[in-house]
């Protein structure tokens, strides 16, 4: 359903300009669950945003069901990793959850009760006329989560959705995406630093090579489709995998290091 | 949000009472060993106050028909051209603060237009609109319109990407975008702004009833100078001074409602 085909990108021009990605290509399937990790600066967001056509590739393109990307995609949604600025502070969280809905052609009571089932979904029932800033940080990102569910995207992306969660709630989240991702078919995106989460989460695994980010591999995730926290974690497949995403992510590959190279010496 | 009157803040009220009532006994005793006529004490001058405007009938809250005559059409000049510069502040900045370059191009003819002093313009606006209510509507508009637009265009231009992003993403049209994004998010900017306004057009309001000759609170003090009516001179100066205090402490009470969603996540604002 989702195509990226030789997409690079650079910042700037001349001497100071910066190549974040270059030639990354990938397909995924419908109903796929894609983690794409890598290390801080690969151009991970880079990537992100250019899928959900907030910026226009410098190269190669992307399509979403066979359209070509130029501007934001109508069935998709994102979640953001700073829930707390991509929320609006002045909406109440059932109000935040409704106001993408009006384009949905939806009439105010059909809006409220989508955005009170979402809420539910996520485990936020009355939590609807409070205000995000009156949750904790784990429950804002449930409330961005619920946003982007009552949206019905055929595509979501997640951009780090849980950095900036402490470890407990992060590995609430994570069962929250599976579960959601279980209820409502969806194909997702998920962008993250860390490889545990990458593996945990994902069905296929996405990893990005240091700036100009390329792919370095693409691994599939053999384990059960049921996860757990525990369990998951220590089972044999779970603990292989996330050590050889994990000499991917840490070893500097021979090319990309001399690209690398080659933009210091530009600079 | 529940007023509860804590032991702390009921303690504050009165030390903040006793201040005023030492400051008023201050300068009691200072004016009357004076003994000066330009400086009548507030002995004088209370009573005074009374009699001009405060020993009205009951049904008429205890206002004169001096006080009505003379309050009332200040007040209304005051929000009139208040409101006016408000509306057309915030229209202006939001179109300035969005487009970058429209405020490019506008910026010197900005600069140039906030630096004149409002009150020479009086004269001007004087030969137009002749003496009266227009012309001093106009004086307070002219002057208080340039901090609402400036706060205005400031806080739309610093309205957050992430969250000019997350409107992108989900394709909120042009009218959520500027009631449910732009505004809000710009509205603690354009408060403040109309705040610094409502103190300018005190001051406007008083300048122009002055200049204009008669009328209002304004005019009331210069016909008190010019009858050496210095006890109602005074007056008048106090009840400006006490006026402007009721009035920026109804717009804080007016802001802090309106803007509790900012307090609240300022307050809780992650690391």
């Amino acid at each position: 359903m989702l195509k990226v085909d030789n997409v690079g990108h650079t910042y700037g021009h001349g001497p100071g300009r910066h190549t974040a990605i270059s030639g990354v290509s990938f397909e995924v399937a419908e109903g796929q669950l894609v983690s794409i990790v890598g290390p801080s600066g690969c151009g991970k967001s880079t990537l992100l945003r250019s899928i959900a056509g907030l910026i226009r590739p410098s190269e190669g393109s992307v399509s979403l069901q066979d359209q070509p990307v130029t501007s934001v995609p109508d069935g998709l949604a994102v979640v953001f990793q700073d829930y707390s600025r991509s929320l609006f502070p002045w909406l109440s969280v059932a109000d935040n959850v409704a106001l993408p809905l009006r384009r949905r052609a939806m009439g105010h009571a059909q809006r409220r009760t989508a955005a009170a089932e979402a809420l539910e979904s996520v485990g936020l029932d009355g939590a609807g006329q409070k205000y995000p800033w009156q949750l904790s940080g784990g429950m804002q990102q449930r409330v961005s989560i619920a946003r982007a569910l009552a949206y019905r995207p055929s595509l979501l992306l997640m951009d780090e959705p849980f950095g900036s969660v402490d470890a407990q709630t992060r590995e609430d989240l994570e069962d929250l995406v599976l579960r959601v991702r279980a209820d409502h078919k969806m194909t997702i995106l998920l962008v993250t630093h860390d490889i545990d989460e990458s593996v945990y989460v994902g069905d296929r695994v996405l990893v990005l090579s240091r700036a100009p980010g390329t792919i370095r591999d693409d691994l599939a995730v053999d384990l059960p489709g049921e996860r757990d926290q525990i369990t998951t974690r220590e089972s044999p497949a779970f603990v292989h995998l996330r050590a050889e995403i994990g000499r991917l992510v840490r070893s500097a590959p021979e090319p990309t290091a001399a690209a690398a190279s080659g933009t210091a010496d530009g600079e | 949000m529940a007023v509860v009157v804590r032991p702390a803040r009921l303690r504050r009220l009165g030390v903040q009472i006793l201040v005023l009532a030492a400051a008023l006994g201050v300068w009691e005793f200072a004016t009357v060993r004076a003994d000066q006529a330009f400086f009548p004490p507030p002995s004088t001058f209370l009573p005074r106050m009374r009699e001009l405007w405060f020993s009205g009938p009951a049904d008429h809250a205890f206002l004169t028909s001096d006080a009505l005559a003379n309050f009332g059409p200040s007040l209304a000049k005051l929000a009139a051209g208040w409101a006016v510069a408000s509306l057309a502040g915030v229209a202006a900045g939001l179109a300035l603060g969005r487009s970058r370059r429209l405020a490019q191009y506008l910026d010197p003819l900005l600069q140039l237009g906030r630096a004149v002093p409002p009150a020479t313009l009086i004269p001007f606006f004087i030969v137009v609109f002749h003496l009266g209510t227009t012309m001093e509507i106009a004086t307070i508009a002219f002057g208080v319109v340039w901090p609402v637009l400036l706060n205005t265009m400031d806080g739309a231009r610093s309205v957050d990407p992430l969250q000019l992003d997350t409107a992108r993403v989900f394709h909120l049209g042009p009218g959520q975008r500027l009631f449910r994004l732009i505004l809000p998010g710009a509205a603690p900017k354009i408060f403040a702004g109309m705040r610094v306004a409502v103190s300018i057009a005190l001051i406007l309001m008083v300048i122009a009833e002055i200049m204009g000759g008669g009328t209002g609170i304004g005019g009331q003090l210069i016909v008190a100078q010019r009858t050496f009516d210095l006890p109602a001179m005074w007056g008048s100066i106090v009840i400006l001074g006490v006026l402007g205090y009721l009035l920026n402490t109804v717009f804080l009470a007016v802001e802090r409602r309106s803007l509790r969603w900012y307090r609240g996540a300022k307050q809780t604002e992650p690391l």
